[in-house]
């Protein structure tokens, strides 16, 4: 049976606004701050001000006493139980038991009638820490005699990665030249703007509601599960509006949701958290600070032989998903590049510093940082191009790489010439004044990863009498878009316009199961679903509308503008409500369709590393423009130009905003952000003091510019492959070559601060007079 | 007991009597006690501009604000926009159209930000409008196309301002 096959999308391929934009410039959209429930509590989180300490007592008596107060918890008011993502990585408590392990490590909460009381009562908890020897630095606490955060972890051995396809040591004998280097990069955080927040209500049946900001809203469920020791079945967690994710925290259970949970137990009534912003900016989930090196053999040429990379990543003081964090970098190494033989060791550690995790692009930029950072120092000694050498190396479609992915669409060649196009690279390059200068960065990323547990995503088309469609995910918008994007395949499968369809807000009552949203996976994965289960209601429909048309259904139903007709035949035609109604009223069919996806690749074992770990890959590569100012050592970015390979974009305007928006993060990244610390205390938690870019730090617009290369995946929706991520990956290796080309210094550990750049300047010109 | 203050407010045209401590910001109150959500709260110090209301057609970050200060002035907040003219404002349709609006955390703010910059400056360049939005945090969208939203907001209005 074959249904339509109609040339040009209707509704694919254009741009449209984000479906949720008419009630956010409104103020309607609901996130979970804007939740008021009738006879709520406020509550508030006490934190550890020790980075490593013993709890030896904690008296919440006088503050149980204080008018306003509805009850106190701490960590013996939980069952105990550790809860994580994966078996090795399950070392959070909701509270802490007898032992905090950071500067901001929650150690009890409070109920009160508002947030003054609630945090007044905090402090009269009196508690009595038994300070011990702490740890900041990773390399520090692998030294035998360190400090131990954790019993299980010997050596504070977090997470633990070593892995070679092919052989470095012939790969480096047949080298003609050896470069090496070490780079470092620095702790950044998300910076969404929506602080945590949630409110949870314990009913006197035993139900538990979770209202909160979250983008993996199942990975909240079964983590409340896990650390409360409760059946899944009593629990519910209900997305709000998400005001950016980025694995800020939002992707897991944290602890102001347990301790919502259990103090609306002991309080009767619904209670609600909501993190002030130090403590965003304090506590864990941030990018990981790593020590990177890289060893690289190469042929005079510039052919890339041999890769041995060593990672020492600073985890901070609990695991996240550390496991994934240590293997990404050494796989993503086999990308975009072609290099025969890697070798790769990662040591994620645990300190007593805020714990680490994914943050856009999780762990690749950093080592994409290093990479093509290093790829501009080998073409250098080798009198080579930069653009040269990455092309003769860029993976082609239709390559395995030693790590076994299998490259399908692969416009990685493309992505580089129409950055170099965008730029104006060959007028620019070498021409340009001095403090003047343009880089190239190049990075890849996947469509989504098949991770442990549950990797599916599912999708429900509810086609409703009046002609609108019902959309039931599992997954959540967190700004970039999956509500329209998710919304334009249903409406392009069943001919009906994007207006038509309502997408759901994730309820895990209701909502099929999905891990949510990370990896760049929700287009893809979620978006095939989506296809499915629309193809699934179209063909029912198509059924019925076959013997209302008196056609047969190979004739090719049409289904196109709210209109379902004979292909060969035009004329016979019915409206698509009306077929909905035929269905629904004179034959009893309710149509609802149903679609699963999920890759079939199986499971890679992070610690070895061999696997086809994502259906596609994505490359990318920028092109960056500086101007470095020599009196104060202010690095401006004057211009940043990009080329995508997203396969097909759905929608341009969104792919457009994720390009752009993760450029500037990498930007951010280069230049100014740095979550500085002192024997583990956070100095800068605000944002006026960690610095994230602002409109007048961005290029004018007429010097910015986006290409998407369009190579149609076939295995992704419509063609389509991520946009959220990948294009940050380069950009931070494009600041340091931008940087490298304006004033001759070249930089290995970030951010590309005035103070580094003035001393690195002074230093430069007493070696070597002015010219 | 708190001590509560008498205050007066007219917010969006509407005149509330309320009797709070004098200590509460403005947008606690327009939050908490007049339920206008719309004004988000995110870093309570003036750093990010996603509580920024209008004060006199002013903005001001209304959590550096006290209530009682904002006696006898008009406020106007993101739901105030719109309601007036039963439809979107130029900057709103801007902001939705040019793909400015992405988790949305942000847009209030800039949105009354915008509003107050283009009623004061009409025609204005690119580089005085990435001026008057430098006080807002936006972490999603790269700020690109705020700007062009708000340089597209300012053609439209030229335009039906043109037509009168």
């Amino acid at each position: 049976m074959t249904v339509q096959a109609c040339g040009d999308y209707a509704i694919i391929g254009k741009p449209a606004p984000k479906k949720d934009a008419w009630i956010k410039v409104t103020g309607e959209a609901k996130y979970a701050d804007d939740l008021f429930l009738a006879g709520m509590l406020h509550g508030k989180l006490l934190r550890s001000p020790h980075p490593h300490a013993k709890i030896s007592h904690i008296d919440t008596s006088r503050a149980e006493k204080l008018a306003g107060v509805r009850a106190v918890i701490t960590g013996k008011d939980f069952p105990g139980i550790k809860y994580g993502n994966m078996p090795q990585t399950r070392d959070y408590l909701p509270l802490a038991l007898d032992k905090v392990r950071y500067i901001g490590d929650e150690v009890a909460a409070v109920a009160a009638i508002d947030e003054e009381v609630a945090e007044e009562a905090l402090d009269l908890i009196r508690v009595e820490y038994e300070p011990l020897p702490a740890v900041f630095d990773a390399e520090e606490a692998m030294k035998p005699g360190a400090p131990q955060l954790h019993d299980h972890a010997a050596n504070n051995m977090s997470a633990e990665t070593a892995f070679q396809f092919g052989d470095v040591a012939k790969g480096f004998a047949e080298s003609d030249y050896l470069q090496e280097d070490l780079f470092e990069t620095q702790p950044v955080k998300q910076g969404m703007l929506e602080p945590h927040a949630c409110i949870g209500q314990w009913d006197e049946t035993g139900k538990i509601t979770l209202w909160a900001s979250k983008q993996s809203p199942y990975v909240v469920w079964k983590q409340l599960s896990m650390g409360l020791g409760i059946e899944t079945s009593r629990i519910r967690v209900i997305q709000t509006y998400v005001g950016g994710g980025f694995s800020g925290g939002k992707q897991e259970a944290m602890p102001m949701d347990f301790c919502a949970v259990v103090l609306s137990k002991k309080c009767g009534r619904p209670v609600k958290f909501v993190h002030n912003m130090d403590e965003v900016l304090t506590i864990g989930h941030m990018r990981h600070p790593m020590k990177i090196w890289l060893r690289t053999g190469v042929k005079k040429d510039g052919t890339l032989l041999a890769q041995h990379l060593k990672i020492v990543a600073d985890g901070g003081a609990y695991s996240s998903i550390g496991q994934l964090s240590m293997y990404l970098p050494g796989a993503m190494l086999n990308l975009p590049y072609r290099v025969p033989n890697v070798k790769y060791e990662a040591y994620r550690i645990f300190t007593n510093n805020g714990f680490c995790g994914a943050l856009r692009g999780h762990t690749i930029p950093q080592v994409c940082f290093a990479r093509d950072s290093q790829l501009d120092l080998i073409a250098e000694k080798l009198g080579l191009d930069p653009i040269d050498i990455r092309l003769k190396n860029g993976l082609r479609p239709g390559e395995t790489t030693p790590n076994g992915f299998r490259i399908g669409t692969f416009g990685f060649a493309e992505c580089v010439e129409k950055a170099m196009e965008a730029s104006g690279w060959k007028e620019k390059r070498g021409k340009l004044p001095r403090y003047r200068g343009i880089g190239m960065g190049c990075g890849s990323l996947v469509s989504g990863a098949r991770v442990m547990g549950h990797s599916a995503s599912t999708a429900q088309v509810n086609v409703h009498e009046d002609g609108t469609v019902a959309l039931v995910t599992g997954s959540t918008d967190v700004g970039q878009g999956a509500d329209t994007v998710l919304s334009m395949i249903a409406a392009e499968v069943l001919g009906v316009g994007l207006e038509d369809i309502r997408f759901s807000l994730v309820d895990t009552d209701i909502t099929p199961a999905d891990p949510g949203t990370f990896s760049s996976r929700v287009t893809f994965w979620t978006g095939n679903a989506v296809k499915i289960a629309a193809e699934d209601a179209r063909r029912q429909l198509a059924e019925i509308a076959a013997e209302k048309l008196k056609a047969q259904i190979d004739d090719d139903i049409v289904f196109r503008d709210r209109q379902v007709y004979v292909k060969s035949d035009p004329q016979r035609r019915l409206r698509f409500d009306e077929l909905v109604r035929l269905a629904q009223h004179r034959q009893g069919k309710v149509i609802m369709g149903k679609g699963a996806y999920t890759s079939g690749e199986a499971l890679i074992d992070f610690r070895t590393g061999y696997g086809n770990m994502s259906p596609a890959y994505t490359p990318s590569a920028c092109v960056v423009e500086v101007e470095v100012d020599p009196q104060t050592g202010q690095v401006t970015v004057a211009g940043v130009w990009g080329a995508h390979d997203c396969g097909f974009p759905l929608n341009p305007m969104l792919v457009k905003g994720q390009v752009l928006g993760a450029t500037v993060m990498g930007i951010g990244q280069a230049l100014y952000e740095n979550l500085l610390r002192v024997d583990g205390k956070v100095m800068n938690p605000s944002f006026r003091d960690y610095k994230m870019p602002l409109t007048e730090d961005m290029p004018r617009l007429a010097n910015v510019g986006h290409v998407n290369v369009i190579t149609n995946d076939p295995s992704g929706p419509f063609g389509a492959k991520e946009a959220g991520e990948g294009a940050a990956a380069g950009v931070i290796a494009a600041v340091a070559n931008a940087v490298y080309n304006a004033t001759g210094v070249r930089f290995r550990s970030l951010p590309f601060s005035p103070d580094k750049i003035l001393f690195a300047l002074k230093e430069s010109d007493r070696k070597a007079p002015a010219r | 007991m708190k001590h509560l203050s008498p205050v007066s407010l007219k917010v969006n045209g509407d005149a509330y009597e309320l009797s709070i401590p004098a200590w509460r910001t403005l947008l606690e109150v327009l939050r908490e006690d007049l339920s206008l959500t719309g004004t988000k709260r995110s870093c309570q110090e003036g750093q990010c501009g996603a509580c920024t209301v209008l004060l006199d057609g002013r903005a001001i970050y209304s959590c550096l604000f006290l209530a009682v200060e904002a006696q006898g002035k008009e406020i106007l907040t993101i739901e105030g926009l719109a309601r007036s003219a039963g439809a979107l404002d130029p900057i709103q349709k801007a902001f939705v159209e040019t793909g400015a609006v992405q988790c949305g955390f942000c847009t209030p703010g800039l949105v009354l930000a915008a509003k107050s910059f283009l009623d004061e400056n009409p025609f204005p360049s690119e580089e005085e409008v990435r001026r008057a939005t430098v006080g807002h945090l936006c972490r999603c969208t790269g700020y690109f196309q705020i700007i062009e939203a708000v340089l597209a907001a300012a053609r439209e209005r030229a335009g039906k301002g043109a037509q009168l």
